[in-house]
């Protein structure tokens, strides 16, 4: 059954990429001025302009235009930088590589801790620490991520000096991985806090009721440990809306992640899409939305397979 | 038959005075609910001091908010006649935090308010007429497929920047989440039994719609605008921040942290913080007043 899902889903997919190449085409068009002028600067004569229109195919009809664009898309070619003049696609797979790992690492940040305060939260209801933690989550869910990323760089890059403020790896001693590490947590925790309030303040509501079902009286009547009824069945309750949670603030991760990046000059597809609208690089700003909005699909499609093996019922 | 079910819906039907003293009830203990919420109370007040002190900047604003005096560069919170202190070029920054309500606010209150309406009608058709709501629900997916930041990213970049592009994108950003709600809720309401007996009644496609489910859809939606506005201000400055939104010498709060970042290492950390508590704390008191709502506008809970 859970192939049959998986196919399913995977069939589901075909529209909206459909769809949101569509889009990605269609920014060329809306875009106001003339694309080849842009390229050939504003000193070009109107017969350059119109013989690289002819040359580009930006003459052709749409729908013919859109066909050799997304022929072009499925074999690789997003098409040339027309600041750099190298082609995008290649110099931007290691940018989207270097998003993800910051969105990877505010994802677990905000699971590991998100779960941890929720679960402290809810075993302490109604006490001091649960009212306090729970008001600062709603604060928190607030957060815009640029500030939390220049009040975050400020405390501890700036007046602290324990981390780094800018940058991926140690110019110093190259690309290790330790350097990584230090230069993650910053800008993973301020991509990471939204959602991680979000997912405390649903694992502490959910926690509170399942540990009221009546299935955990009767643990609790037959003498099991309070720990093991939360960590073996109490928990394992919760998981479903958690688990569905978590998969919707990806989506929140990957776009905070977007303006975090500008703050911290991570190399990412954020501070690439940034400095390519400055240039007006229409190219390189189509291939980033793209880039974006693919994974963003593909990390979707997963989370839906990952949430549907867990059901029992889709299993046999 | 259809004459019992005439005499049945002459009975049932109730006076236009009672009807108005039920609906004064209703609000009453709306306001009572509400009231007795504190955090509600508490944003509700928030975001009231917010929007007057934007509507009537010009009164309460001490300096003019883009003009500085390069003498007083970085002064920090508590310089006498600048309590919040002054900003890179000198400028008073509470001035420069009331005017700029006036955009962050606009730029938050404009767009989603038109989408409310153009939700709520897409989000009903949608629900209720099965096979074009397919259709319709299909073409927002495609929007779905965009993480939102991305989204108003991209289409900034196609229109441009200012005032009117962070309008335009958050309203083609936001429209899919808030009738996405409004279908749900129309979907669940749908099916239930006052709908059946309104048919039986012998009503119009129309009269179920507006008249029947309309009321009982718009709380959900009522209440989920309400805290979108909220992130919606925070992401509303977000554009602005990253220059995508307004442009100097007016500001609203995201563009201000901007400004503050280059000064960040000449110790005036205030410039680039104040504006985004502002941002942090009424994006919070929206939440308070919709969590407020929520409850004001429940039957079960307004008539405890």
């Amino acid at each position: 059954m859970i192939v049959s899902y998986v196919i399913k889903r995977i069939f589901y997919m075909i529209p909206i990429l459909f769809g949101v190449s569509l889009l990605v085409f269609s920014m060329i068009y809306l875009i106001p001025g003339d694309p080849a002028r842009m390229m050939l600067g504003q000193s070009a004569s109107p017969e350059a302009v119109q013989q690289l229109r002819d040359k580009l195919g930006f003459n052709d009809p749409f729908i013919i235009q859109y066909g050799a664009w997304l022929l072009d898309v499925l074999h690789g070619d997003l098409g040339t930088s027309i600041t750099m003049r190298i082609p995008v696609t290649a110099f931007l797979i290691p940018k989207l590589l270097n998003t993800l790992i910051l969105a990877a690492g505010g994802l677990i940040i905000c699971v590991i801790i998100g779960i941890g305060v929720g679960i402290a939260a809810a075993l302490r209801k109604y006490t001091w620490f649960d009212r306090i933690i729970m008001f600062m989550a709603q604060f928190g869910a607030n957060a815009p991520a640029f500030w939390l990323a220049i009040t975050l760089m400020w405390l501890f890059s700036i007046k602290l000096g324990w981390l780094p403020s800018s940058g991926m790896y140690d110019v110093r001693t190259g690309d290790t991985f330790t350097g990584l590490l230090e230069h993650l947590i910053l800008p993973a925790f301020a991509t990471a806090t939204v959602s991680l309030a979000v997912i405390a303040r649903l694992t502490r509501s959910s926690l509170i009721d399942v540990l009221n079902a009546e299935f955990i009286k009767t643990f609790r009547a037959n003498g099991i440990s309070e720990s093991k009824i939360i960590s073996k069945h109490a928990f394992r309750n919760i998981l479903p809306p958690l688990i569905n949670m978590i998969g919707l603030q990806i989506g929140y991760l990957l776009g905070g992640a977007l303006f975090v990046e500008v703050v911290f000059n991570w190399p990412g597809i954020g501070s690439q899409i940034y400095a390519s609208i400055t240039s007006q690089d229409l190219p390189m700003v189509q291939a980033g939305v793209l880039f974006i909005a693919i994974s963003f699909v593909v990390v979707n499609l997963i989370n839906d397979v990952f949430i549907a093996s867990l059901n029992p019922r889709l299993k046999n | 038959m259809e004459r019992d079910i005439i005499v049945v819906s002459r009975e049932l039907s109730i006076s236009k005075h009672r009807v108005n003293r039920i609906k004064s009830n209703t609000f009453r203990q709306s306001i009572r609910v509400f009231s007795k919420d504190r955090l509600a109370v508490i944003g509700a007040v928030i975001v009231l001091v917010s929007i007057l002190s934007a509507v009537f900047a010009p009164f309460i604003a001490p300096y003019a908010p883009n003009i500085g005096d390069g003498s007083k560069r970085l002064l920090p919170i508590g310089t006498p006649g600048h309590i919040l202190g002054l900003d890179e070029q000198g400028r008073d920054i509470l001035s420069r935090l009331i005017y700029g309500g006036r955009l962050s606010l606009l730029s938050a209150i404009i767009p989603i308010t038109f989408m409310f309406a153009i939700s709520l009608a897409l989000g009903l058709i949608a629900g209720y007429f099965t096979r074009l709501g397919e259709v319709i629900m299909r073409i927002l997916d495609v929007l779905f497929a965009f993480p939102t930041a991305l989204l108003a990213i991209a289409i900034s970049a196609i229109i441009g920047s200012g005032l009117t592009t962070i309008m335009l994108s958050i309203s083609i950003v936001m429209l899919p989440y808030m009738t996405r709600v409004v279908y749900t809720s129309t979907m669940n309401e749908k099916n239930k039994e006052y709908v059946e007996a309104a048919k039986a009644l012998g009503a119009t496609k129309f009269e179920i719609l507006f008249k029947e489910i309309l009321p009982n859809v718009l709380t959900d939606i009522i209440v989920y605008t309400t805290t979108l506005m909220g992130t919606t201000i925070v992401f509303a400055s977000g554009l602005s921040f990253i220059g995508l939104g307004i442009q100097p010498p007016d500001a609203d709060w995201g563009r201000m942290v901007t400004g503050g970042i280059s000064v960040l290492t000449q110790g005036a950390p205030h410039i680039a913080t104040i504006p985004g508590l502002v941002i942090l704390i009424v994006a919070t008191a929206f939440n308070w007043v919709g969590d407020g709502l929520q409850s004001a506008l429940d039957p079960y809970k307004r008539t405890q």
